[in-house]
Protein backbone atom coordinates (compact mmCIF):
# COMPACT_ATOMS: atom_id res chain seq x y z
CA UNK A 1 0.00 0.00 0.00
CA UNK A 2 1.31 3.44 -0.86
CA UNK A 3 2.35 5.34 2.28
CA UNK A 4 0.32 8.27 1.03
CA UNK A 5 -2.89 6.34 0.80
CA UNK A 6 -5.26 7.42 3.54
CA UNK A 7 -8.38 5.53 4.51
CA UNK A 8 -11.08 8.16 5.06
CA UNK A 9 -13.64 7.98 7.82
CA UNK A 10 -16.85 6.91 6.16
CA UNK A 11 -20.16 5.30 6.94
CA UNK A 12 -21.91 3.09 4.43
CA UNK A 13 -25.55 3.91 3.62
CA UNK A 14 -28.06 2.46 6.07
CA UNK A 15 -29.71 0.13 3.54
CA UNK A 16 -26.51 -1.91 3.29
CA UNK A 17 -26.74 -2.87 6.94
CA UNK A 18 -30.43 -3.69 6.54
CA UNK A 19 -29.61 -6.05 3.67
CA UNK A 20 -26.40 -7.26 5.32
CA UNK A 21 -28.24 -8.48 8.39
CA UNK A 22 -30.24 -10.86 6.23
CA UNK A 23 -27.25 -12.29 4.36
CA UNK A 24 -25.45 -15.39 5.57
CA UNK A 25 -22.72 -14.55 8.05
CA UNK A 26 -20.50 -17.57 7.39
CA UNK A 27 -18.39 -16.24 4.47
CA UNK A 28 -16.78 -13.36 6.39
CA UNK A 29 -16.61 -15.43 9.58
CA UNK A 30 -14.57 -18.05 7.72
CA UNK A 31 -12.45 -15.33 6.13
CA UNK A 32 -11.68 -13.73 9.50
CA UNK A 33 -10.91 -17.04 11.20
CA UNK A 34 -8.76 -18.05 8.24
CA UNK A 35 -6.79 -14.81 8.49
CA UNK A 36 -6.27 -15.26 12.23
CA UNK A 37 -5.06 -18.83 11.74
CA UNK A 38 -2.71 -17.67 8.99
CA UNK A 39 -1.25 -15.15 11.44
CA UNK A 40 -0.85 -17.98 13.95
CA UNK A 41 0.93 -20.11 11.38
CA UNK A 42 3.34 -17.28 10.60
CA UNK A 43 3.99 -17.05 14.37
CA UNK A 44 2.95 -13.39 14.33
CA UNK A 45 0.88 -13.70 17.50
CA UNK A 46 2.85 -13.91 20.74
CA UNK A 47 2.52 -17.43 22.13
CA UNK A 48 2.82 -16.23 25.71
CA UNK A 49 -0.50 -14.39 25.43
CA UNK A 50 -2.49 -16.94 23.46
CA UNK A 51 -3.35 -19.04 26.52
CA UNK A 52 -5.55 -16.17 27.74
CA UNK A 53 -7.78 -16.61 24.68
CA UNK A 54 -8.55 -20.31 25.24
CA UNK A 55 -12.28 -21.06 24.98
CA UNK A 56 -13.22 -17.38 24.99
CA UNK A 57 -16.05 -16.30 22.72
CA UNK A 58 -15.33 -13.28 20.53
CA UNK A 59 -17.73 -11.28 18.39
CA UNK A 60 -16.75 -8.72 15.76
CA UNK A 61 -19.65 -6.64 14.48
CA UNK A 62 -19.41 -4.30 11.52
CA UNK A 63 -22.21 -1.84 12.11
CA UNK A 64 -22.60 -0.31 8.68
CA UNK A 65 -22.43 -3.57 6.70
CA UNK A 66 -24.61 -5.54 9.08
CA UNK A 67 -21.89 -8.18 9.17
CA UNK A 68 -21.01 -10.11 12.27
CA UNK A 69 -18.53 -12.88 13.06
CA UNK A 70 -18.22 -14.98 16.19
CA UNK A 71 -15.26 -17.20 16.87
CA UNK A 72 -13.32 -18.86 19.62
CA UNK A 73 -9.77 -20.09 20.22
CA UNK A 74 -9.34 -23.74 21.15
CA UNK A 75 -6.40 -26.15 21.06
CA UNK A 76 -4.15 -23.79 19.17
CA UNK A 77 -6.60 -22.73 16.46
CA UNK A 78 -9.20 -20.04 15.93
CA UNK A 79 -12.57 -21.65 15.16
CA UNK A 80 -15.78 -20.13 13.82
CA UNK A 81 -18.88 -20.18 16.00
CA UNK A 82 -22.01 -20.00 13.88
CA UNK A 83 -24.70 -20.10 16.49
CA UNK A 84 -23.38 -18.60 19.67
CA UNK A 85 -25.25 -19.93 22.67
CA UNK A 86 -24.14 -17.21 25.03
CA UNK A 87 -23.03 -13.61 25.23
CA UNK A 88 -19.48 -13.15 23.93
CA UNK A 89 -16.62 -12.70 26.41
CA UNK A 90 -15.40 -9.84 24.26
CA UNK A 91 -17.28 -7.90 21.60
CA UNK A 92 -16.11 -5.25 19.16
CA UNK A 93 -18.49 -3.03 17.22
CA UNK A 94 -17.49 -0.36 14.72
CA UNK A 95 -18.09 0.84 11.20
CA UNK A 96 -16.04 -0.72 8.41
CA UNK A 97 -13.83 2.34 8.02
CA UNK A 98 -12.69 2.16 11.65
CA UNK A 99 -11.65 -1.49 11.24
CA UNK A 100 -9.78 -0.67 8.04
CA UNK A 101 -8.01 2.26 9.75
CA UNK A 102 -7.02 -0.02 12.63
CA UNK A 103 -5.71 -2.79 10.38
CA UNK A 104 -3.71 -0.34 8.28
CA UNK A 105 -2.28 1.12 11.52
CA UNK A 106 -3.61 4.47 10.44
CA UNK A 107 -5.50 5.09 13.66
CA UNK A 108 -4.84 4.08 17.24
CA UNK A 109 -7.50 1.94 18.97
CA UNK A 110 -7.57 4.25 22.02
CA UNK A 111 -8.16 7.21 19.71
CA UNK A 112 -11.10 5.44 18.08
CA UNK A 113 -12.39 4.42 21.49
CA UNK A 114 -12.14 7.96 22.92
CA UNK A 115 -13.94 9.27 19.84
CA UNK A 116 -16.62 6.61 20.25
CA UNK A 117 -15.90 5.08 16.86
CA UNK A 118 -14.94 1.72 18.34
CA UNK A 119 -17.05 0.00 20.96
CA UNK A 120 -15.50 -2.67 23.17
CA UNK A 121 -17.71 -4.54 25.60
CA UNK A 122 -17.29 -7.58 27.79
CA UNK A 123 -14.12 -8.64 29.60
CA UNK A 124 -11.99 -5.49 29.58
CA UNK A 125 -8.76 -7.28 30.44
CA UNK A 126 -9.27 -9.73 27.60
CA UNK A 127 -9.86 -6.72 25.35
CA UNK A 128 -6.58 -5.21 26.47
CA UNK A 129 -4.72 -8.47 25.83
CA UNK A 130 -6.15 -8.68 22.30
CA UNK A 131 -5.42 -5.02 21.61
CA UNK A 132 -1.84 -5.27 22.84
CA UNK A 133 -1.37 -8.55 21.00
CA UNK A 134 -2.35 -6.92 17.71
CA UNK A 135 -0.17 -3.89 18.48
CA UNK A 136 2.82 -6.14 19.08
CA UNK A 137 2.50 -7.94 15.73
CA UNK A 138 5.26 -7.11 13.32
CA UNK A 139 3.45 -7.40 10.02
CA UNK A 140 5.85 -8.77 7.42
CA UNK A 141 6.57 -6.41 4.56
CA UNK A 142 4.52 -7.39 1.55
CA UNK A 143 6.62 -9.13 -1.06
CA UNK A 144 7.54 -6.97 -4.02
CA UNK A 145 5.83 -8.55 -6.98
CA UNK A 146 7.84 -8.43 -10.18
CA UNK A 147 6.07 -6.13 -12.60
CA UNK A 148 5.33 -7.48 -16.07
CA UNK A 149 7.51 -6.12 -18.81
CA UNK A 150 10.60 -5.67 -16.70
CA UNK B 1 15.23 36.05 18.16
CA UNK B 2 17.73 33.75 19.75
CA UNK B 3 19.61 30.74 18.50
CA UNK B 4 18.85 27.45 20.15
CA UNK B 5 22.11 25.94 21.44
CA UNK B 6 20.94 22.35 21.30
CA UNK B 7 17.49 20.91 20.98
CA UNK B 8 16.20 18.89 23.89
CA UNK B 9 15.96 15.13 23.37
CA UNK B 10 12.60 13.85 22.25
CA UNK B 11 11.80 10.89 24.52
CA UNK B 12 9.00 8.65 23.22
CA UNK B 13 7.06 5.72 24.68
CA UNK B 14 7.25 2.10 23.56
CA UNK B 15 4.92 -0.61 24.84
CA UNK B 16 5.91 -3.04 22.10
CA UNK B 17 8.62 -3.65 19.55
CA UNK B 18 6.62 -2.12 16.67
CA UNK B 19 6.04 0.98 18.85
CA UNK B 20 9.77 1.21 19.59
CA UNK B 21 10.60 0.99 15.91
CA UNK B 22 7.91 3.58 15.13
CA UNK B 23 9.46 5.98 17.66
CA UNK B 24 12.98 5.50 16.28
CA UNK B 25 11.88 5.70 12.65
CA UNK B 26 9.89 8.89 13.23
CA UNK B 27 12.55 10.91 15.00
CA UNK B 28 12.70 10.07 18.70
CA UNK B 29 16.14 10.68 20.24
CA UNK B 30 15.34 8.16 22.96
CA UNK B 31 12.65 5.60 23.69
CA UNK B 32 11.53 4.51 27.12
CA UNK B 33 10.09 1.12 27.92
CA UNK B 34 9.47 -1.38 30.70
CA UNK B 35 9.65 -5.08 31.53
CA UNK B 36 6.55 -7.28 31.33
CA UNK B 37 5.91 -7.16 35.10
CA UNK B 38 4.98 -4.91 37.99
CA UNK B 39 8.34 -3.15 38.15
CA UNK B 40 6.95 -0.51 35.80
CA UNK B 41 3.94 1.76 36.01
CA UNK B 42 2.32 0.56 32.78
CA UNK B 43 1.95 -3.05 33.82
CA UNK B 44 -0.98 -3.90 31.54
CA UNK B 45 -1.85 -7.30 30.10
CA UNK B 46 -0.02 -8.01 26.86
CA UNK B 47 2.09 -4.87 27.02
CA UNK B 48 5.84 -4.31 27.42
CA UNK B 49 9.00 -6.30 26.75
CA UNK B 50 10.47 -9.65 27.68
CA UNK B 51 14.27 -9.88 27.64
CA UNK B 52 14.38 -11.15 24.06
CA UNK B 53 12.15 -8.37 22.76
CA UNK B 54 14.10 -5.81 24.72
CA UNK B 55 17.44 -7.02 23.35
CA UNK B 56 16.08 -6.70 19.86
CA UNK B 57 14.67 -3.26 20.61
CA UNK B 58 17.93 -2.04 22.07
CA UNK B 59 19.82 -3.37 19.05
CA UNK B 60 17.43 -1.56 16.73
CA UNK B 61 17.60 1.77 18.58
CA UNK B 62 21.37 1.68 19.07
CA UNK B 63 21.82 0.72 15.43
CA UNK B 64 20.24 4.05 14.55
CA UNK B 65 22.08 6.00 17.20
CA UNK B 66 19.16 6.42 19.62
CA UNK B 67 19.03 5.86 23.35
CA UNK B 68 16.96 3.34 25.29
CA UNK B 69 15.73 4.31 28.76
CA UNK B 70 14.22 1.63 30.96
CA UNK B 71 11.55 2.54 33.50
CA UNK B 72 11.61 0.63 36.80
CA UNK B 73 9.34 3.19 38.33
CA UNK B 74 7.07 1.38 40.78
CA UNK B 75 7.84 0.91 44.45
CA UNK B 76 9.27 -2.42 45.68
CA UNK B 77 6.59 -4.25 47.65
CA UNK B 78 7.14 -5.73 51.06
CA UNK B 79 8.93 -9.08 50.91
CA UNK B 80 9.61 -8.76 47.18
CA UNK B 81 12.41 -6.18 46.99
CA UNK B 82 14.56 -8.75 45.18
CA UNK B 83 12.28 -8.64 42.13
CA UNK B 84 13.01 -4.93 41.71
CA UNK B 85 16.74 -5.36 42.29
CA UNK B 86 16.85 -8.15 39.72
CA UNK B 87 15.10 -5.87 37.26
CA UNK B 88 17.85 -3.27 37.81
CA UNK B 89 20.55 -5.92 37.30
CA UNK B 90 18.83 -7.18 34.16
CA UNK B 91 18.61 -3.66 32.78
CA UNK B 92 22.35 -3.15 33.31
CA UNK B 93 23.11 -6.50 31.63
CA UNK B 94 20.95 -5.58 28.66
CA UNK B 95 22.94 -2.39 28.20
CA UNK B 96 20.22 0.25 28.44
CA UNK B 97 21.47 3.84 28.33
CA UNK B 98 19.70 4.81 31.52
CA UNK B 99 17.38 3.36 34.15
CA UNK B 100 14.48 5.51 35.30
CA UNK B 101 13.88 4.89 39.01
CA UNK B 102 11.43 6.29 41.56
CA UNK B 103 12.16 4.54 44.85
CA UNK B 104 15.05 5.91 46.92
CA UNK B 105 15.90 2.45 48.26
CA UNK B 106 16.23 1.15 44.74
CA UNK B 107 18.21 4.22 43.67
CA UNK B 108 20.58 3.49 46.52
CA UNK B 109 20.92 -0.16 45.43
CA UNK B 110 21.47 0.79 41.79
CA UNK B 111 24.15 3.40 42.44
CA UNK B 112 26.10 1.16 44.84
CA UNK B 113 25.83 -2.02 42.78
CA UNK B 114 26.24 -0.39 39.37
CA UNK B 115 28.12 2.88 39.89
CA UNK B 116 28.72 3.30 36.16
CA UNK B 117 25.06 2.99 35.22
CA UNK B 118 23.31 6.20 34.25
CA UNK B 119 20.28 6.79 36.49
CA UNK B 120 17.28 9.08 35.98
CA UNK B 121 14.81 10.08 38.66
CA UNK B 122 11.32 9.08 37.50
CA UNK B 123 8.35 11.41 37.55
CA UNK B 124 7.00 8.85 40.04
CA UNK B 125 9.79 9.97 42.38
CA UNK B 126 7.68 13.10 42.80
CA UNK B 127 10.58 15.55 43.09
CA UNK B 128 9.23 19.03 42.42
CA UNK B 129 11.98 21.13 44.06
CA UNK B 130 15.65 21.55 43.25
CA UNK B 131 16.46 20.57 46.84
CA UNK B 132 14.88 17.14 46.30
CA UNK B 133 16.66 16.75 42.97
CA UNK B 134 20.05 17.85 44.33
CA UNK B 135 19.59 15.42 47.20
CA UNK B 136 19.15 12.57 44.71
CA UNK B 137 22.19 13.77 42.80
CA UNK B 138 24.33 13.87 45.93
CA UNK B 139 23.14 10.52 47.27
CA UNK B 140 22.46 8.50 44.14
CA UNK B 141 24.32 10.36 41.40
CA UNK B 142 21.23 10.83 39.23
CA UNK B 143 21.95 12.56 35.94
CA UNK B 144 18.42 13.52 35.04
CA UNK B 145 15.10 14.15 36.75
CA UNK B 146 11.67 13.99 35.16
CA UNK B 147 9.48 16.71 36.65
CA UNK B 148 5.91 16.01 37.74
CA UNK B 149 3.29 17.84 35.73
CA UNK B 150 2.37 20.24 38.52
CA UNK B 151 4.88 23.05 38.01
CA UNK B 152 4.42 26.31 36.14
CA UNK B 153 6.98 27.18 33.49
CA UNK B 154 8.51 29.74 35.88
CA UNK B 155 8.86 27.06 38.54
CA UNK B 156 10.51 24.68 36.06
CA UNK B 157 12.97 27.44 35.20
CA UNK B 158 13.67 28.02 38.89
CA UNK B 159 14.51 24.33 39.32
CA UNK B 160 16.80 24.34 36.26
CA UNK B 161 18.71 27.40 37.51
CA UNK B 162 19.45 25.71 40.81
CA UNK B 163 20.63 22.28 39.75
CA UNK B 164 23.17 20.72 37.44
CA UNK B 165 20.93 17.66 36.99
CA UNK B 166 19.37 17.50 33.52
CA UNK B 167 15.67 18.29 33.57
CA UNK B 168 13.09 16.39 31.53
CA UNK B 169 9.49 17.60 31.25
CA UNK B 170 6.34 16.23 29.68
CA UNK B 171 5.42 17.58 26.27
CA UNK B 172 2.39 15.57 25.28
CA UNK B 173 -0.01 12.97 26.61
CA UNK B 174 -2.95 12.16 28.79
CA UNK B 175 -3.19 14.07 32.03
CA UNK B 176 -4.48 12.66 35.29
CA UNK B 177 -4.70 14.15 38.74
CA UNK B 178 -0.87 14.28 38.60
CA UNK B 179 -0.13 13.30 42.15
CA UNK B 180 2.61 11.17 40.67
CA UNK B 181 4.18 8.58 42.90
CA UNK B 182 1.74 9.43 45.67
CA UNK B 183 -1.62 8.62 44.11
CA UNK B 184 -3.72 5.93 45.76
CA UNK B 185 -7.09 6.80 44.22
CA UNK B 186 -7.19 3.58 42.21
CA UNK B 187 -6.50 1.56 45.38
CA UNK B 188 -9.46 3.26 47.00
CA UNK B 189 -11.74 1.61 44.43
CA UNK B 190 -10.02 -1.72 43.78
CA UNK B 191 -7.07 -2.17 46.13
CA UNK B 192 -4.49 -1.74 43.37
CA UNK B 193 -2.70 1.37 42.14
CA UNK B 194 0.27 2.39 39.95
CA UNK B 195 2.68 2.46 42.87
CA UNK B 196 1.81 -1.05 44.04
CA UNK B 197 0.96 -3.23 41.02
CA UNK B 198 2.08 -0.85 38.30
CA UNK B 199 -1.36 -0.07 36.93
CA UNK B 200 -3.98 2.57 37.58
CA UNK B 201 -7.48 1.10 37.26
CA UNK B 202 -6.30 -2.39 36.25
CA UNK B 203 -8.40 -3.70 33.36
CA UNK B 204 -9.78 -6.67 35.29
CA UNK B 205 -11.76 -4.21 37.45
CA UNK B 206 -13.05 -2.14 34.54
CA UNK B 207 -16.43 -2.71 32.96
CA UNK B 208 -17.75 -0.78 29.97
CA UNK B 209 -21.48 -1.20 30.08
CA UNK B 210 -23.42 -0.30 26.96
CA UNK B 211 -26.90 0.97 27.71
CA UNK B 212 -29.39 2.42 25.24
CA UNK B 213 -28.13 5.95 24.54
CA UNK B 214 -25.23 5.80 26.98
CA UNK B 215 -22.17 3.89 28.08
CA UNK B 216 -21.39 3.42 31.74
CA UNK B 217 -17.89 2.94 33.10
CA UNK B 218 -17.50 1.00 36.30
CA UNK B 219 -14.37 0.39 38.32
CA UNK B 220 -14.81 -2.59 40.62
CA UNK B 221 -18.55 -1.98 40.48
CA UNK B 222 -18.32 1.73 41.30
CA UNK B 223 -19.95 3.89 38.66
CA UNK B 224 -17.34 6.47 37.65
CA UNK B 225 -18.82 7.93 34.48
CA UNK B 226 -21.65 7.76 31.97
CA UNK B 227 -21.13 8.92 28.39
CA UNK B 228 -23.87 9.87 25.96
CA UNK B 229 -23.53 8.35 22.48
CA UNK B 230 -21.86 11.44 21.04
CA UNK B 231 -19.69 12.28 24.05
CA UNK B 232 -15.98 11.54 23.92
CA UNK B 233 -14.82 8.85 26.33
CA UNK B 234 -11.75 8.81 28.58
CA UNK B 235 -9.66 6.34 30.51
CA UNK B 236 -11.54 4.62 33.34
CA UNK B 237 -9.66 6.29 36.17
CA UNK B 238 -11.27 7.65 39.32
CA UNK B 239 -9.67 11.07 38.93
CA UNK B 240 -11.45 11.51 35.59
CA UNK B 241 -14.83 10.33 36.80
CA UNK B 242 -17.93 12.47 37.10
CA UNK B 243 -19.36 12.52 40.57
CA UNK B 244 -22.38 13.83 42.35
CA UNK B 245 -21.08 16.54 44.66
CA UNK B 246 -23.71 18.40 46.64
CA UNK B 247 -26.36 17.77 44.04
CA UNK B 248 -24.22 18.60 41.01
CA UNK B 249 -22.69 15.95 38.76
CA UNK B 250 -19.40 17.00 37.18
CA UNK B 251 -15.69 16.20 36.82
CA UNK B 252 -14.98 16.91 40.45
CA UNK B 253 -11.25 16.12 40.25
CA UNK B 254 -10.01 16.33 36.68
CA UNK B 255 -11.46 16.43 33.17
CA UNK B 256 -10.18 13.94 30.60
CA UNK B 257 -7.63 16.06 28.75
CA UNK B 258 -4.23 15.84 27.16
CA UNK B 259 -1.22 18.02 27.71
CA UNK B 260 0.09 19.68 24.55
CA UNK B 261 3.03 22.11 24.76
CA UNK B 262 3.43 22.98 21.07
CA UNK B 263 2.44 26.60 21.68
CA UNK B 264 5.05 27.13 24.41
CA UNK B 265 7.79 24.96 22.93
CA UNK B 266 10.15 27.94 22.36
CA UNK B 267 9.82 28.92 26.05
CA UNK B 268 10.52 25.36 27.15
CA UNK B 269 13.70 25.37 25.09
CA UNK B 270 14.75 28.82 26.28
CA UNK B 271 14.79 27.84 29.94
CA UNK B 272 17.14 24.95 29.26
CA UNK B 273 15.00 21.83 29.41
CA UNK B 274 17.19 18.87 28.42
CA UNK B 275 14.50 16.42 27.29
CA UNK B 276 10.83 16.38 26.36
CA UNK B 277 8.80 13.31 27.14
CA UNK B 278 5.74 11.91 25.44
CA UNK B 279 3.29 9.94 27.59
CA UNK B 280 1.65 6.74 26.35
CA UNK B 281 3.38 3.38 26.64
CA UNK B 282 -0.13 1.89 26.72
CA UNK B 283 -0.89 3.29 23.25
CA UNK B 284 -0.40 1.64 19.88
CA UNK B 285 2.46 2.02 17.38
CA UNK B 286 0.13 4.26 15.39
CA UNK B 287 -0.11 6.80 18.22
CA UNK B 288 3.67 6.70 18.69
CA UNK B 289 4.15 7.37 14.98
CA UNK B 290 1.69 10.27 14.94
CA UNK B 291 2.95 12.02 18.06
CA UNK B 292 6.67 11.44 17.47
CA UNK B 293 6.46 12.69 13.90
CA UNK B 294 4.59 15.82 14.97
CA UNK B 295 6.86 16.78 17.88
CA UNK B 296 9.94 16.03 15.76
CA UNK B 297 8.68 18.46 13.12
CA UNK B 298 7.98 21.13 15.75
CA UNK B 299 11.40 20.73 17.39
CA UNK B 300 13.17 20.77 14.03
CA UNK B 301 11.35 23.97 13.18
CA UNK B 302 13.12 25.54 16.17
CA UNK B 303 16.58 24.54 14.99
CA UNK B 304 17.05 27.93 13.38
CA UNK B 305 15.72 29.87 16.35
CA UNK B 306 12.22 30.85 17.33
CA UNK B 307 11.68 33.98 15.23
CA UNK B 308 9.63 32.20 12.62
CA UNK B 309 8.23 29.43 14.80
CA UNK B 310 4.54 29.01 14.60
CA UNK B 311 2.37 26.04 15.44
CA UNK B 312 1.14 24.53 12.20
CA UNK B 313 -2.57 23.65 12.11
CA UNK B 314 -1.64 20.20 10.78
CA UNK B 315 0.41 19.52 13.93
CA UNK B 316 -2.43 20.60 16.18
CA UNK B 317 -5.02 18.54 14.38
CA UNK B 318 -2.79 15.45 14.42
CA UNK B 319 -2.29 15.78 18.19
CA UNK B 320 -5.90 16.77 18.88
CA UNK B 321 -7.07 13.60 17.14
CA UNK B 322 -5.17 11.25 19.44
CA UNK B 323 -5.91 13.22 22.62
CA UNK B 324 -7.91 11.76 25.44
CA UNK B 325 -11.13 13.69 25.81
CA UNK B 326 -10.21 15.36 22.51
CA UNK B 327 -9.12 18.49 24.30
CA UNK B 328 -5.64 19.75 24.96
CA UNK B 329 -4.32 22.06 27.64
CA UNK B 330 -1.03 23.53 28.78
CA UNK B 331 -1.64 21.87 32.13
CA UNK B 332 0.17 23.53 35.01
CA UNK B 333 2.74 25.25 32.77
CA UNK B 334 0.67 28.43 32.41
CA UNK B 335 -1.35 28.24 35.60
CA UNK B 336 -1.66 31.62 37.31
CA UNK B 337 -1.61 30.21 40.86
CA UNK B 338 1.11 28.16 42.53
Amino acid sequence: MSPNFVIPRFRLPAFIARVGHKLPQWPHTLALVGALNAALKLRLLPESELAALEDKLFRVRILDTGGEASYTFRNGLFRPVFQAQREPDLAFAANLSAYLQLLARQEDPDTLFFNRELEITGDTELGLIVKNMLDAVEWPALPQLPLPGR
Amino acid sequence: MFLMPTLPDLVCPAGSLPALKAAVDNGADAVYLGFKNDTNARNFAGLNFDQKGMSEGIRYAHGKGREVLLAINTFPQAGRTDDWRKAVDAAVDLGVDAIILADVGLLDYATRRHPQQRLHLSVQGSATSYEAINFCQREFNIRRAVLPRVLTLAQVEHVIRNTSVEIEVFGFGSLCVMNEGRCWLSSYACGESPNTVGACSPAKYVKWDKQPGAMETRLNGILIDRFGDDEPAGYPTLCKGRFDVQGETYYALEEPTSLNVLSILPDILKIGVRAIKVEGRQRSPTYVTQVTRTLRAALDALREGDARYHVKPAWQSELAKVSEGSQATLGAYNRPWR
